[in-house]
Order: C-alpha cells, then sequence, then structure tokens
C-alpha cells in the first residue's frame, strides 16, 4: 500500500509541476501549447548532463534552463513577433520532438542514477506519513514548495496581483504603465522552468533511460489540469494526484491480469482528462470570471 | 529596439515572399542545429532536400506521401480558418481506416471496384464521427477542442491496436497483430502507365487529391458556406451581428475536417497496406497541421506546401538509412518552419520600424 501511494506522487510529480508553470503563464493571458515540448526538452537535457556530470541535481538544473530556453523561443515568436499563441505553441511541441530525437539519439540503451530521497529528521519516522511525506525526493519537496509560494504569490503579493492584471486586460495594465510584454516573458520562462523541471524529473526518478518521445503525452494532461483546477493553484495538487492514480491502477490492472483488454485499461488516463475537462468546462462556462480574459490573445502595443 | 507599425493594406508582396523567406531560415537554422550536434551539414541537405528527386520513382513516391498529407490538410483548413483548432486529425485518420477496413473485411470475396465508394464513405463518417465528440463537447459545454481532439488520438491509437490484436486479427497470421487482407474490391491499384509500367508506388488514389483540391477552393472562395467559415475566422464580431450560427459552422469543420482525414485513411490502408495493421498512420495527422499552415490556408498553397513536407518525410527517412540520423528530425525542420511562416503572417499586417528608445 505505502510502495502503491508512493508511485502515484512519484507519476503526479511531473504534471503537478508542469501544470503550475502553465498556471503562470496563462495567468499572465498567454497560453503556451508547447508544454509536452518544454517537458522532452528538459528530460533530454537533465538526462545527458547527469549522463555526463554523475550528479543527478544537475540534472534538476539541465531541465530547468532547456525548458526556459524552449520558453524563450515561444515567447520571442508570440510575445516579440506576436504570432498566433495556439499554432506557435504547437509548433514548439513538433520542434521539440525532432530536437530531442536528434539530440537524444547517442543517448539511448544509457541508464543513468536516480534522486537521492531525502529524509527529513525525525518527522520521516513517523508510521506511514512519514516514509510518503518526508522521505522524498529534493524535486519533490520543491513542487509543493512552488505551489505553497505561487498561491501566496497571485493573491497577496503586489507581484502578482500586476500579473494577474496583465493576464485580464493587457490594455488597462499597459495604460497604468506596466511593461505588459516583458512581464509576459517572465511568466511564460517560468512556465518552461517548471516543465522543464517536472521532464527532467521523468528520466531522474521514474524510468532511468531515455526514448524517444518519452513524456507520452503528460505535458498535454498537464495544460488540461490548469483548466480542471479552475487556475487556482492547489487544485492542481488533487488533480495531479488523481491522474497518477489512474495511470497507477492502469498498471496495477494489466499487472494483475485484469479482465479487460490492456490497451483499453491503458486509454483510461486520457479518457478521464475528457471527462474531467467535460465536467469542469460545464461549470467553468457558468463563471466567467476565472478564466485569464486576455488568454491566447497577443499584445500589440499601444497605437 | 524594434516596433510593429501597422499597414493600411495587408502587404500582396510579403504574402509570396513570406513562405520563400521561411524556407530560407529553416534550412539555415537547421543546418546550423545539425553542425552543432555534430552532422555532416551538407551531406544532411543533400540527404533531406536534394535525394528524394534523385530518381523518378522517388518523385512518384513524394506524391503518394504527399496524398495523405493534402487531403488532411485541405479539412484541417477549414478549421483553422473558423478558429477551430482541430489538431486530433491523427485519430481521425485512424478511426477512418478502421471503420472502413471493418466493412472491407466483412466482404472477403467482393470483386468490384465500385465497392471503393462504399469504403471511402464509410473512412469519411469513421473520421466524422471521431471528430464529433470534441465538435458536440465544444459546442454544447464549451470544453476545449485541442485537448478533446488530442486526448482522442491516443484513444485511437490504442483502440486499433486492440482491434488488431484482438477481433480483427487473422487467426492465420502466426501471431502477427494482422487483420486478413482485403477483398480485392477494396483494395486501391498502382497505376499502369501504357509503355513506362508502373511508377514507384503511384496509385489512383491520388484521383481524389486532383478532385479535392479544385471542389474545395469552389467551396472557400464561392459558396456562401465557405464565406461564413471565412468571416467567422477573420472577424467574428461581424459573423455575430451577420447572424452566422457559430456552433453549426464549428460543427460542420469538425465533421468535415474529421471525414476527410478518416478518407485519408482509407486510400492510405487500401493502396498501400492492404490490410489492417497496429500502425496505419505515421504521424500524417500532426503533419498535415504544418501542410495546411505551410499552404496558407489555401488548397493550391496546400498542395504544394504537401508536397514540399512529403519531399522532407522521404528526405529524412533517407537519412535515417544512410546517415543514421533519427527521422524523427523532420520535426526540427516543421517546427522552425511554422514559427517563421507565423512571423510572416505577422509582417504581412505590420511594418518594421527600428527606433533609439526603449520602452
Amino acid at each position: 500500500m505505502e510502495a502503491l501511494i508512493l508511485t502515484i506522487i512519484a507519476t503526479s510529480i511531473p504534471l503537478l509541476l508542469a501544470a503550475t508553470g502553465e498556471l503562470i503563464t496563462e495567468k499572465s493571458g498567454v497560453l503556451n501549447l508547447g508544454v509536452e515540448g518544454m517537458m522532452l526538452s528538459g528530460a533530454v537535457g537533465a538526462f545527458a548532463a547527469v549522463l555526463w556530470l554523475e550528479n543527478p541535481y544537475y540534472g534538476i538544473v539541465a531541465g530547468a534552463l532547456c525548458g526556459a530556453l524552449m520558453a524563450s523561443i515561444f515567447s520571442i515568436f508570440t510575445i516579440n513577433f506576436m504570432t498566433n499563441q495556439v499554432a506557435t505553441g504547437l509548433g514548439l511541441t513538433i520542434f521539440a520532438i525532432g530536437l530531442t530525437g536528434l539530440a537524444g539519439a547517442p543517448l539511448i540503451g544509457k541508464t543513468i542514477p536516480s534522486l537521492p530521497k531525502i529524509e527529513i529528521f525525525l518527522l520521516s519516522d513517523i508510521p506511514l506519513i512519514g516514509s510518503i511525506l518526508f522521505k522524498q525526493d529534493f524535486v519533490a519537496y520543491l513542487s509543493i514548495a512552488i505551489i505553497i509560494f505561487i498561491s501566496f504569490f497571485l493573491k497577496y503579493s503586489k507581484s502578482g496581483i500586476i500579473l494577474r492584471a496583465v493576464g485580464d486586460d493587457h490594455q488597462s495594465a499597459h495604460s497604468v504603465g506596466y511593461p505588459v510584454k516583458k512581464i509576459r516573458w517572465y511568466a511564460t520562462c517560468f512556465g518552461g522552468v517548471c516543465a522543464g523541471i517536472g521532464g527532467a524529473y521523468i528520466p531522474l526518478a521514474l524510468t532511468p533511460h531515455w526514448a524517444e518521445e518519452m513524456t507520452a503525452g503528460r505535458g498535454w494532461i498537464a495544460l488540461a489540469l490548469v483548466v480542471f483546477a479552475s487556475w487556482i493553484p492547489w487544485r492542481i495538487i488533487v488533480g495531479a494526484l488523481i491522474f497518477g492514480g489512474i495511470t497507477i491502477a492502469q498498471l496495477v490492472g494489466q499487472a494483475r491480469g485484469w479482465p479487460i483488454p490492456s490497451q483499453l485499461l491503458s486509454m483510461m488516463p486520457y479518457l478521464a482528462t475528457i471527462i474531467a475537462l467535460t465536467v469542469i468546462s460545464g461549470r467553468l462556462s457558468k463563471n466567467h470570471n476565472v478564466v485569464p480574459s486576455s488568454l491566447g490573445k497577443p499584445f500589440f502595443g499601444s497605437q | 529596439m524594434i516596433t510593429f507599425i501597422p499597414r493600411d493594406k495587408v502587404s500582396k508582396n510579403w504574402i509570396i515572399i513570406a513562405p520563400i523567406l521561411s524556407i530560407v531560415f529553416t534550412i539555415f537554422f537547421g543546418l546550423l542545429i545539425f553542425t552543432f550536434l555534430g552532422y555532416n551539414p551538407i551531406e544532411t541537405l543533400y540527404q533531406i532536400f536534394i535525394s528524394p528527386f534523385s530518381r523518378i520513382d522517388r518523385i512518384s513516391d513524394i506524391l503518394v506521401k504527399a496524398c495523405p498529407l493534402i487531403i488532411i490538410g485541405t479539412g484541417l483548413m477549414l478549421c483553422f480558418k473558423s478558429n477551430v483548432w482541430n489538431i486530433g486529425a491523427e485519430g481521425q485518420f485512424i478511426m477512418g481506416a478502421l471503420l472502413a477496413g471493418f466493412i472491407a473485411l466483412s466482404f472477403p470475396n467482393i470483386e468490384t471496384k465500385f465497392f471503393l465508394i462504399i469504403t471511402i464513405f464509410t473512412g469519411f463518417v469513421g473520421g466524422a464521427l471521431w471528430a464529433f465528440i470534441p465538435a458536440i463537447l465544444k459546442t454544447k459545454l464549451n470544453v476545449n477542442e485541442i485537448l478533446v481532439s488530442l486526448m482522442l488520438v491516443y484513444v485511437a491509437i490504442l483502440f486499433i491496436d486492440f482491434v488488431v490484436r484482438g477481433p480483427l486479427r487473422d487467426p492465420m497470421s502466426f501471431g502477427f497483430p494482422l487483420s486478413k487482407t482485403y477483398p480485392e474490391g477494396a483494395l486501391i491499384n498502382k497505376i499502369h502507365f501504357p509503355g513506362v509500367g508502373f511508377l514507384g508506388q503511384l496509385h489512383y488514389g491520388i484521383l481524389f487529391v486532383v478532385l479535392l483540391i479544385p471542389i474545395s477552393w469552389v467551396f472557400i472562395n464561392k459558396t456562401l458556406g465557405g464565406f461564413k467559415i471565412n468571416v467567422l475566422g477573420s472577424a467574428p464580431q461581424a459573423a455575430k451581428f451577420a447572424g452566422f450560427k457559430q456552433n453549426s459552422i464549428t460543427i460542420t469543420v469538425l465533421l468535415l475536417s474529421g471525414g476527410l482525414a478518416g478518407v485519408a485513411g482509407v486510400i492510405e490502408v487500401s493502396a498501400n497496406i492492404g490490410q489492417l495493421q497496429p500502425e496505419v498512420s505515421f504521424g500524417y495527422g500532426f503533419t498535415a497541421i504544418i501542410v495546411a499552415f505551410l499552404g496558407r490556408l489555401n488548397p493550391v498553397g496546400i498542395l504544394f506546401a504537401g508536397i514540399m513536407i512529403a519531399t522532407v518525410k522521404l528526405g529524412a527517412d533517407n537519412a535515417q538509412i544512410s546517415m543514421g540520423i533519427p527521422k524523427v528530425v523532420t520535426g526540427l525542420f516543421e517546427g522552425i518552419l511554422l514559427f517563421f511562416l507565423l512571423t510572416g503572417e505577422t509582417l504581412q499586417k505590420y511594418r518594421i520600424k527600428w527606433s533609439e528608445v526603449k520602452y
């Protein structure tokens, strides 16, 4: 049971990080559909860095940098050149699949060490809860810290309120004198860093090998999680754990030989995403305040 | 600092210059990345862009590969023009192929080629049904069609895998995940040119493209339906005032694009494979997104874009065989190309002004 819960948590962490980053990006009014691509880049960067420097912590840094680099490409085109965000995001993912396939070709068949678990003094000795909550790796603690941080950031800090203002009405925010483009750049890059670390976590903790397209749609599920969470940070934790649970449930089902064909079990996370989106969107359409109003609209500056 | 100043009129010159410049930039940046990662840039360039033209049968293979891309791309054009983001064509392609395959395998002795009309129609229905799911969710419950259509790709890939390994598996296939082969009536033949013979794999499915391009051109430019799609995409407010029903347009374009992707699936399987297998598409549905944009959401443009992207795909296959470059590398070119094409779209509407002032 304990092992099962630990696996579910580990599976949900990449989703959690990527979704949290995307939440900040979307709050600034930018819809970055390239999450899958940024995660892939993070994964390949982390894998190469650990193989080269033989220390899993450098993998986290490399993942963050690769994610930020991809986000910068996205920002140049969508924010500065004002390209369509949906198409550019798709392009980013397609680009990253090609780039990581090429860069990752020499890495196939190699193995890297996993992130070590950090035990928190005394707390980790509490039965059951101790080993689940206080015997995790660095990224697990980091992701919770990020969620707590951005919850407060968005609600109580001045910068957080400015960020939301830019996402809700960029024209007004610009008139008041806030640098809309600069703020969107930062928010998009933050999203890239989070997605990069989330992607890095896959080779660092889940499967220590590199494979082409190893993120397997997690970036897209992370995008769905933001909608599922209705842009409220803590709800991402709930969503990520549910999806982690469903993913592990279907794997357990396959291992135990449930009388359902394995392919139909493997569909569960994707079908669950559609169902979750349907349920939440039905409610959201009655409550328009939740979605950032400028989401996906390019900002042309003052004319 | 660069600032963008709106143009009074959309620049006609840029409409032509933008795609050409995009291709030049893409090749330049592609080569830069190849050199950086330690591949010989000249050899790569030759393999990807030139080698597909080196023999006549290879040129006909470009057309074979372009065929599904053009068919799917034309359907996606309708969606993208009206701001509906169907990115699940890959799944619609698979479901079209699968439903048509089911019909084809249900009549194992049929010989007349008229049967193809039925299988192609079935494929259209299969793809359209798969696209109907995001369509109905989008219009009734405001569910994001991007995510739903994409999730359904994964579902379709798993579903055809299940069907081919389970219910439709040929008991005589020695354990391979293959269905029985299609009856003669459901196969699309290769074209036999009198005096020349076969040209590579070139097949009669190409006729569908020959019909589709002019029909879709007329539809988009000369009919009320096409007009509504154009207005909805470029001026949603005007469409609203004119009383166009946005939901019914959304549903229509999704059904049409899903249906066309399904037809592409039928043609691909009936002409090139002849039976169902777990992998019937090779990313055609995703590549067609790039084709639609590269063709500037215009049927004639899509025809050329399909041929160009098919060339790069075949070139990448050659590069994989001769240089060991993984063939996903085409994504690299497609991604960069899309970035620059979209930038070109901005430059049509805005001109660049260099200024010293920092803002």
